[in-house]
């Protein structure tokens, strides 16, 4: 039933994408609002032109022109917190893959959104696992700075809103080590001179001056950061770099800082949490792959929450093209402690609380109208979505995926070789 | 007539008795101390031993163990809800619905929980690309050139490799570490108990054949062609010299195996032996079992000619993430596919991976395995099977659980030449077997206890009583939840 009403609505909605003025029913056996209204049982939410108008329970009146949808649960669109969606096509093509320049002379200002292809085939693979909004940030190369990361929906449009220069990515620990000529002195001898540059600029760089390790561009682009306008995200690992880290963000209180891994962040979650450095995790590490995670557990993410870290659950081991099992990995952290509720807001309301994505991750009237509904539990492995609205407009569910699956479907070709099979 | 058989080449299994006992046997005063071991003169009869590195493992201690009360899937296709399952002497005794304990058993009721075969992965790299990952830990590709059947993975596994804790707590009882796919014969793989063990020996499952890891596709032409042309050969540089390289090596391992065919039957002088062919023709006797690194339909079709040109079976075809475009090939040929859940899109080859991939491969009756290919991914194998059946499901494959399950013991079980006496709780069969927190196919499911040939080898209720590797000794995190 739910899907042929999709069918039909998202057919509409290819036509008219963009321009919907459209009224929308979902009602779901469980709707998790992501607010104080907690989860609400046969709620019903209400998204007129492209936001949402009501959140409510059972009795909340559906307007006659509203399309419904019917699922099992409903929830806000999820917000990968960190991915490189959009940027890389396949990974190991290398003129399809837009998430690192080796050779540029460029670090800090390098711009991922100028890298951003909205018909990259993994936004829609991510995006009908429920994942309306993501946040996509460069790679490092040429020394600790990736560049500037961004935020996008993963309509796959032509149109697609993107957040621009939403944070710096920069990387410290071990990675910052090689990255910066092969040492933590190294990397903090970088990081303390770029910031200088930065706040120096552009007094330093008039008349021809340099500075001490950033060009003028980079110098530029680092400023805002710099004076703490900016958010900086930085992967590091270990409890002594992230306490390290720690000392400069005491010693500078403007710096904004937020983590990324933080495969040990549970043994210093007090001083994370005092200074309100949410972490942005993958709840899988639980190895010891490198010496700066040696304490890696799947408990981090529960921990971390008890101590009152803020943090968001990504996947970590495969970005790109698997952004979407975020789920999965949050499923994970539930089964090693995390409260389930904290577990789905690390995929929503703290996503967009840490890239100040006002309007999103929640559904409360008033909020972008991006609303999932799912056939079952959505952390569950054997969950689907059966509907994915993005500012209120239903979503095309269909990928290169599903093409490839339906064309394959059957292996008949006793009348016409398969390449004539149009899913 | 002197000599090895040709059967004897390579694995050897023929001789394994033989060469086990000369090596108990041979023992003399040594210099120093007591009675210390002296190496054995091969003789003309037998030129050299066929098992040289053999198991030294051995179950460990078990009292009985009855399990009550639990949803178990037998791991052939059945299913008993409120079953027990008996465990006496390493081995599954009974399984059915009334089993009285017998004295001295430990009762486990495992009222609302499941028990399944514990899960066999076929595809890991653990202890040969093992944590920490630095660079002197490297021991999974010999890449100085396409062919190295020469070397085999058990000399560069690390037993302390912490990965082997962590498959355990996922409910992996055994596992097949395979060289890496660099090469086109990358050499020998080996299967292992999921024991902790001081040697690798302490770990290798007893009687298990050999095989051979070989790849197909982007990798040798990457490593040895226009990627890193500062290796030695610069071939291949195309899918037609890897082709080329196979085909050369079958020739070689052919016209090998005649001359120790002519000289055990006419005698004369020994040929000389050679490690690479000694592999190769292994596989063409049929002893040491084929796992081909391959992701494209057109490649694994073309793979399958080859082997039907130099008269050898491929077993499992691994990644395959195009499986589901030529699955009644497959189904036809008898190979099994090897698959991951839902990877896809980080090469070409990998491009039109899609996640109904195993469900389509299962659907089409051809052997289904699901594989890890991963430190994650080998933690928590039941979920990427859940996620396969479900999506399976979703476009109206609607497959059992107790049936999709072989994808994770039977299936790799059989694949590894092991499913004689493992991959299933059937009685008799090893006591490999595992309770599940609940379904395991939902994500909250947890290994709570997993038994490796009936001793209780990691207890989730009891995290002081697991197993702690040497290199997590005095680190931070030592002994923690993981």
């Amino acid at each position: 039933m739910i899907r042929h009403l999709i069918a039909a609505t998202s057919a509409a909605a290819c036509l008219a994408l963009g321009a919907m003025a459209e009224t929308y029913a979902v009602i779901g056996e469980k709707v998790w609002t992501g607010t104080d209204a907690g989860t609400i049982d046969d709620g019903i939410v209400i998204i007129r032109d492209g936001r949402i108008v009501t959140v409510g329970g059972p009795d909340t009146p559906v307007p006659e022109e509203a399309t419904v949808v019917n699922a099992e649960w409903v929830t806000p669109g999820l917000i990968s917190a960190f991915s490189r969606t959009g940027i890389v096509e396949v990974d190991a093509e290398d003129s399809t893959n837009d998430t690192s320049a080796a050779l540029s002379p460029f670090s800090v200002s390098l711009n991922a959104a100028d890298g951003f292809n909205p018909d990259d085939t993994a936004i829609d693979v991510t995006r009908i696992a429920g994942v309306t909004r993501i946040v996509v940030a460069p790679s490092p190369a040429t020394n600790l700075f990736a560049g500037q990361g961004f935020v996008a929906d993963t309509t796959g449009s032509q149109e697609t809103a993107l957040r621009e220069r939403a944070f710096l990515y920069m990387s410290m620990g071990e990675g910052g080590a090689g990255l910066a000529g092969g040492s933590r002195p190294a990397a903090w001898a970088q990081l303390r001179a770029a910031l200088d540059d930065a706040r120096a600029y552009p007094g330093r760089y008039a008349g021809g001056g340099e500075g001490d390790v950033l060009t003028r561009r980079d110098a530029q682009a680092l400023a805002s950061a710099a004076r703490g306008q900016q958010l900086i995200l930085v992967s590091v690992r270990s409890a002594t770099d992230l306490n390290a880290l720690m000392d400069l963000a005491e010693s500078d209180r403007a710096l904004k800082f937020a983590v990324v891994g933080g495969d040990e962040a549970w043994r210093v979650a007090d001083r994370l949490a005092a200074l309100r450095i949410p972490v942005i995790l993958d709840a899988f590490s639980n190895l010891p792959g490198s010496f700066d995670q040696l304490a890696a557990t799947q408990e981090n993410a529960s921990r971390l929450v008890a101590a009152g870290v803020s943090i968001a659950i990504v996947n970590l081991g495969n970005d790109s093209h698997l952004a979407r099992l975020m789920t999965q990995i949050a499923g994970n952290a539930v089964a090693n402690g995390l409260d389930w509720d904290e577990a789905m807001k690390s995929l929503t309301v703290t996503p967009a609380k840490i890239f100040g994505l006002s309007g999103y991750g929640t559904l409360a009237v008033g909020a972008r109208g991006d609303v999932v509904a799912w056939d079952g539990d959505p952390l569950e492995n054997t969950s689907n979505t059966d509907a994915v609205f993005i500012d209120g407009v239903p979503q095309d569910l269909t990928s290169r995926q599903t093409e490839l699956r339906d064309r394959y479907r059957t292996l008949d070709e006793s009348q016409r070789p398969l390449a004539y099979v149009h899913p | 007539m002197v000599g090895i058989t040709t059967g004897s080449l390579g694995a050897g299994l023929m001789k394994r008795n033989f060469w086990m006992a000369a090596a108990l046997g041979a023992f003399a005063l040594a210099a120093c101390g007591g009675p210390k071991e002296v190496v054995k003169a091969f003789s003309a009869e037998e030129p050299f031993p066929s098992n040289p590195y053999p198991s030294t493992y051995a179950p460990y201690p078990n009292a009985p163990v009855l399990i009550t009360n639990a949803t178990i899937l037998d791991g052939e296709g059945a299913r008993i809800e409120n079953g027990s399952l008996l465990i006496q002497g390493g081995k599954v005794t009974a399984l059915g619905l009334e089993i009285a304990a017998p004295e001295g058993a430990v009762v486990i009721d495992a009222a609302g929980r499941w028990v399944t075969p514990g899960i066999i992965d076929n595809h890991s790299h653990l202890g040969a690309y093992p944590s920490p990952s630095v660079t002197a830990h490297q021991d999974g590709n010999e890449i100085s050139a396409p062919v190295t059947a020469e070397v085999w993975v058990e000399h560069g596994i690390w037993p302390q490799d912490p990965g082997f804790s962590r498959a355990r707590a996922g409910g992996i009882t055994a596992l097949q570490i395979l060289p890496g796919s660099a090469n086109l014969f990358g050499g020998r793989g080996v299967t292992l108990k999921n024991v902790p063990a001081r040697t690798v020996q302490g770990m290798k499952f007893p009687d298990a054949p050999y095989t051979l890891k070989m790849a197909c596709g982007e990798n040798p032409k990457r490593v040895y062609g226009y990627g890193r042309g500062s290796y030695p050969g610069g071939a291949p540089y195309s899918r037609m010299g890897n082709m080329a390289g196979y085909r050369e090596a079958w020739i070689r391992a052919a016209d090998y195996r005649r001359k120790w065919d002519k000289y055990n039957i006419e005698g004369g002088d020994m040929p000389t032996r050679d490690l690479e062919l000694d592999t190769l023709a292994g596989v063409l006797s049929g002893e040491i079992l084929v796992h081909m690194h391959c992701y494209r339909a057109d490649e694994m079709a073309q793979i399958m000619d080859m082997s039907r040109e130099f008269g050898y079976k491929v077993t499992a075809f691994h990644h395959a993430v195009e499986s589901y475009k030529i699955a009644d090939k497959l189904a036809d040929y008898g190979a099994c596919s090897s698959m991951w859940a839902d990877w896809w899109g980080f090469k070409m080859e990998a491009y039109d991976g899609i996640p109904e991939n195993i469900p389509l491969v299962a659907n089409a009756g051809a052997c289904a395995i699901v594989h890890s290919d991963s430190d994650v991914g080998i933690q928590r194998l039941n979920q990427e099977a859940a996620k396969a059946w479900a999506d399976g499901k979703r476009i109206g494959i609607d497959i059992p659980i107790e049936q999709a399950w072989e994808w994770l013991s039977l299936n790799p079980a059989k694949s590894l030449g092991i499913d004689d006496v493992t991959g299933s709780l059937k009685p008799g069969k090893n006591a490999d077997v595992v309770i599940w927190s609940g379904d395991p196919f939902s994500i909250y499911t947890k290994a709570d206890q997993v038994f490796i040939d009936g001793a209780l080898m990691y207890d989730r209720a009891h995290p002081e009583t697991n197993a702690v590797t040497d290199f997590e000794l005095g680190q931070p995190g030592e002994g923690d939840v993981k």
